[in-house]
């Protein structure tokens, strides 16, 4: 830790206390990431764009507050970065999307607040696929991310950026946001941490929205200690948002003090059913032979809708996300196509220009299953076995304290092996999408390494607004076996 | 082609009520005085320069949430109690989704399957035989009321067109009434009372020059007798209250036309040009939208609970028609006074004020409707706010002192007219400038007995003129006895004191 050459590799717990040690400054952290960002961000291009200066700036601001004994908490002077569809005033928000080139939020998401307040160095705006719609990061119109641990595959996505910056040492805390999957699965990628909180625990002002009833942003760190921490920062009621939850968080962090009582955790037999990896299923086998031999019961249980979720998901998630990309219509945004002629031609024209592939398909998905004479066999059945599975789930958590399954069916693969065929895309959302319809908070904790040296994540869902609990299950296994912590080559 | 035909519509003469009546729904869209917009916590107001009430909720950038207004739903609440209608338990919010320059996120957030209140009604007065006289009154039904906000204000320039976003976001109501109007007289009616009711509720001032109430009007025709409802026509753009009503006459002239004429209507919506005089045709319901109407997943339901709509039902206040009942009932008041202070509600509360303090309530409507009035107007147009009551010098207190002083004799009502304006002015009390003027009536019989004596014999001819028979001839020898002095004799006393001494 003395070795100033390695800060990329440290937790935001450990730059955290070696800031209060005065054992590096804000600075010289902020520096050595820039560093690193530079020496391998060509081959991993995480980042879409960052803004030096600034950061710079922060580091130097919370260092004189530390020197005067001003120090804002446990983040201050930490750097986190953003994926880029969240909102930092006056930073570039693309949304990954060609439509959004040159807009610049002109104010702060409520994350983005809570950060500054808490003494981040926020910057750094990181690749996702266009709009968060996708599950490799393959649909960013400003070119793929890599796979840290193999340049060849795909981070995961939709927040490929912010999983692979945090694998890659390029920073030790990113945010991203989970629609269906798009924290934990690239997070199980990329072999980090990474959380999707219960729905309402973190405001969404400010998250250029995808799907409204299922967007969360959460953390990424490579241990669960730092999701706690980071995830402790952005929680909490905002009046700026009214599907944000009333209520007082918890210290997450710590709550992860104490030793935790061994509980039930829940296994659903549909989830390990045809479809599963073979090393994956290996792999959670372990995690679960691990959790029984601390002393945790394992209770086969099940979620008989949840086949559903894909389906149903694609109804709704496509159908919320048809309205909130209407505004994207270059009249504010982006050039206006030059072919236009008239009103109409330059929303179709610009947005047809303007749009990727994956964003038209399901703008017009969308759009079609909320038609009249379809509304009510699309849309409003979709609702209806939302309500089914969220059912499903709140039986099962009269059993459990937590439920274990794979976050991902298989680990990364590689480019254009999924990118052609939607349907197989869809597929790898499969164990995570059922979270996101239920509102439930969803961890995916690294559990062990292919035999080709990819990473492999575990998911743990909990009850809504027992994050405590459920950080706590996921940091005993992390505490011990740290998979989050291997560091690949770059 | 449509200029042409429509001039010739207009020339027709208005004989269609004989065979076809008109069948008419409104919508009325009133904006909500409210302190902010309907969804974020930037101001109301109109006159500013374009665009500086906005902000990222109200541009629609990305990321920008709504959050509900309060004191909006409040207030559709009341406009719900006020004119009788179902308040919902649940209030829920909906998009509609089209495309269009006018709204950022090209999709208004409205109610679409549960409106804020259901059902109620309007009650409407149409004219009487004359100004003085009492129409007969009933009630126009609604069918729903529901909440949204508005958009923003598109100008058309030749190769451009420019967007105020000031009036986007704005609570803004809509109004629609059951087709059960049956004129263009009726709308107008209908249209007065609605807007009596919401501007004395203080729910807006629901200026038309301003957009705070703006009218839609779905017309059909059928033959007198009919059952069955005509195809309809929606006309937009009718943005004053003569526009309304010019334009659901000319559209009622045009269908009656066609029909007449053995051709059908079209289902399609038209705009009103105000300038020409005619309707156009907008768009035919094929062209009709898809609003793609969705529960707007940014906002929760908000549940109004019956707690909440009876602290609200304090504030109702009494709707002008029972007011002007009451008036005409307990206080003896005459229609044409009642008419004219009951659409105005500090202009009610100023007369009771006044009335409680005097005898004669009927005296002080008068004085309240001609002079009071009159004086508020005049200073209106000198350049202070016309009509403006918080600010009036002539307090409800002063206006009862002065009719009290016509009642007990001291003053005479010509004096008492000629004194209103300086009151008004001044701000002085009446009796202050009786005393300082020497205004006082002069009831004493001698004095009046030798001025009477006086005129007489000034004038023999009068005199002689009123024995013979001509009754008229004594308001000579009155007039003589008011110049002599400066007409603070009491009419009453010098009347009788000629008689007297004439018939001697």
């Amino acid at each position: 830790m003395s070795d100033h050459s390695e800060i990329f590799s440290l937790t935001g717990l450990e730059i955290s206390q070696g800031l209060a040690e005065g054992k590096f400054s804000s600075e010289e952290v902020t520096q050595a990431f820039i560093r690193r960002i530079k020496e391998v961000d060509e081959k991993v291009h995480a980042f879409l764009s960052y803004d030096e200066d600034d950061m710079l700036e922060q580091a130097k601001s919370s260092d004189n507050r530390r020197s005067t004994g001003q120090s804002l908490g446990p983040l201050d002077g930490v750097p986190v970065c953003l994926k880029d569809v969240i909102s930092a005033k006056g930073q570039p928000l693309t949304a990954a999307s060609k439509i959004l080139e040159n807009y610049r939020s002109p104010y702060d998401a409520t994350v983005t607040v809570k950060l500054k307040q808490a003494g981040a160095v926020v910057g750094g705006r990181l690749n996702l696929d266009e709009f968060a719609m996708g599950s490799s990061t393959e649909n960013s119109a400003y070119g793929p991310t890599r796979n840290p641990w193999d340049l060849e595959r795909v981070p995961g996505g939709s927040s490929g950026g912010s999983s692979a910056a945090v694998a890659a040492r390029e920073t030790p805390l990113t945010l991203g946001s989970d629609t269906g999957g798009s924290i934990r699965q690239p997070a199980s990628l990329c072999g980090v941490v990474g959380m999707k909180p219960t729905y309402g625990r973190v405001s969404r002002y400010g998250l250029a929205a995808f799907a409204s009833s299922l967007d969360q942003i959460g953390p990424f760190s490579q241990t669960v200690e730092d999701a706690a921490m980071l995830l402790e920062t952005i929680s909490g009621h905002d009046p700026l948002d009214s599907t944000s939850y009333p209520a007082s968080v918890p210290g997450y962090l710590n709550a992860l003090k104490g030793k935790l009582q061994p509980c039930k955790l829940g296994l659903p037999q549909e989830f390990f059913g045809e479809g599963m990896d073979d090393e994956v299923r290996k792999a959670i086998d372990q995690a679960i032979a691990w959790y029984k031999e601390q002393g945790y019961e394992m209770v086969e249980i099940s979620l008989p809708t949840t086949d559903l979720s894909v389906p149903v998901y694609y109804v709704i998630a496509t159908a919320e996300a048809s309205s909130n990309l209407a505004r994207y219509d270059g009249i504010r945004y982006t050039s206006r196509s030059e072919r236009s002629e008239n009103a109409i031609d330059v929303y179709s024209k610009t947005r047809g220009e303007g749009f990727g592939e994956e964003v038209k398909r399901r703008c017009i998905l969308g759009a079609y299953g909320l038609s009249s004479g379809y509304y009510d066999a699309y849309y409003l059945r979709a609702q209806k076995t939302r309500t089914l599975i969220r059912n499903d789930f709140e039986k099962a958590f009269q059993e459990v304290d937590a439920i274990l399954t794979p976050t991902s069916p298989t680990p990364a693969f590689k480019f254009g092996e999924k990118s052609e065929d939607p349907i197989s895309m869809y597929l790898s959302d499969i164990y995570t999408i059922s979270t996101n319809l239920a509102g439930l908070p969803g961890i995916s904790v690294p559990c062990g390494f292919s035999e080709n040296g990819l990473p492999i994540g575990m998911q743990l869902i909990g009850q809504a607004f027992e994050e405590e609990k459920l950080l706590a299950i996921a940091h005993a296994y992390d505490r011990e076996l740290q998979y989050g912590r291997k560091q690949p080559n770059l | 082609m449509t200029g042409n035909y429509s001039t010739a519509v207009n020339n027709l003469t208005f004989d269609t009520d004989m065979e076809y009546e008109a069948v008419i729904g409104l919508e009325v869209h009133v904006q909500l005085d409210t302190n902010s917009k309907m969804f974020t916590r930037v101001g109301t107001g109109f006159g500013k320069p374009p665009n500086p009430l906005t902000n990222p909720v109200v541009l629609g950038l990305p990321g920008a949430l709504p959050v509900m207004n309060r004191e909006a739903i409040e207030k559709s609440i009341k406009v719900g109690l006020l004119l009788n209608c179902k308040i919902a338990e649940v209030c829920k919010w909906d998009r509609k989704n089209y495309f269009y320059p006018d709204m950022p996120k090209n999709y208004q957030i409205s109610q679409f399957d549960q409106p804020i209140c259901e059902g109620g009604e309007v009650e409407i007065e149409m004219p009487g035989e004359s100004p003085s006289e009492i129409g007969p009154h009933r009630t126009v039904q609604l069918t729903r009321i529901h909440l949204e906000e508005d958009v923003g204000k598109l100008t058309h320039y030749e190769t451009d067109s420019l967007v105020d976003y000031n009036r986007a976001g704005c609570p803004l109501l809509e109004i629609v009434s059951e087709p059960d109007l049956f004129s263009p007289e009726e709308v107008f009616a209908y249209l007065t009372s609605l807007r009596n009711s919401l501007v004395s509720a203080e729910i807006s001032d629901c200026d038309m020059e301003k957009g705070q109430l703006r009218c839609d009007a779905n017309i059909s025709v059928r033959p007198v007798g009919s059952t069955t409802l005509g195809t309809k026509v929606e006309i937009k753009n009718l943005n004053t209250i003569s526009g309304v009503k010019n334009g659901v006459e000319y559209e009622i002239r045009r269908q009656t036309k066609v029909i007449k004429e053995g051709g059908t209507i079209i289902q399609e919506t038209r705009r009103w040009n105000p300038e020409q005089k005619y309707t156009t045709p907008m768009r035919t319901k094929e062209m009709a939208h898809d609003y793609r109407y969705f529960p707007d997943p940014d906002l929760m339901p908000v549940k109004i609970d019956s707690e909440w709509v009876d602290r609200i039902k304090v504030e109702i206040p009494e709707k002008p028609f029972d007011k002007q009942r009451r008036y005409m009932e307990e206080m003896n008041l005459p229609y044409s006074s009642t008419s004219a202070l009951c659409g105005d509600r500090p202009l009610c509360e100023f007369f009771e004020e006044a009335a409680k303090l005097c005898k004669v309530p009927q005296k002080i409507a008068n004085w309240v409707v001609n002079d009071l009035l009159r004086e508020l107007a005049q200073a209106g147009k000198e350049g202070e706010e016309s009509r403006n009551l918080q600010n009036c010098p002539v307090t409800p207190q002063n206006l009862a002192e002065l009719i009290n002083l016509i009642e007990d004799g001291v003053v005479s009502n010509n004096v008492a007219k000629e004194l209103f304006p300086e009151m008004f002015t001044s701000g002085k009390s009446a009796k202050s400038l009786v005393q300082e003027k020497g205004l006082e009536m002069k009831s004493d019989g001698d004095e009046i007995e030798g001025l009477c004596a006086q005129a007489i014999s000034d004038d023999p001819d009068a005199a002689e003129k009123f024995r013979g028979g001509k009754e008229g001839a004594i308001n000579a020898l009155k007039g003589s006895v008011m110049k002599a002095t400066r007409g603070l004799a009491n009419p009453k006393v010098v009347d009788e004191v000629l008689r007297r001494l004439l018939s001697q």
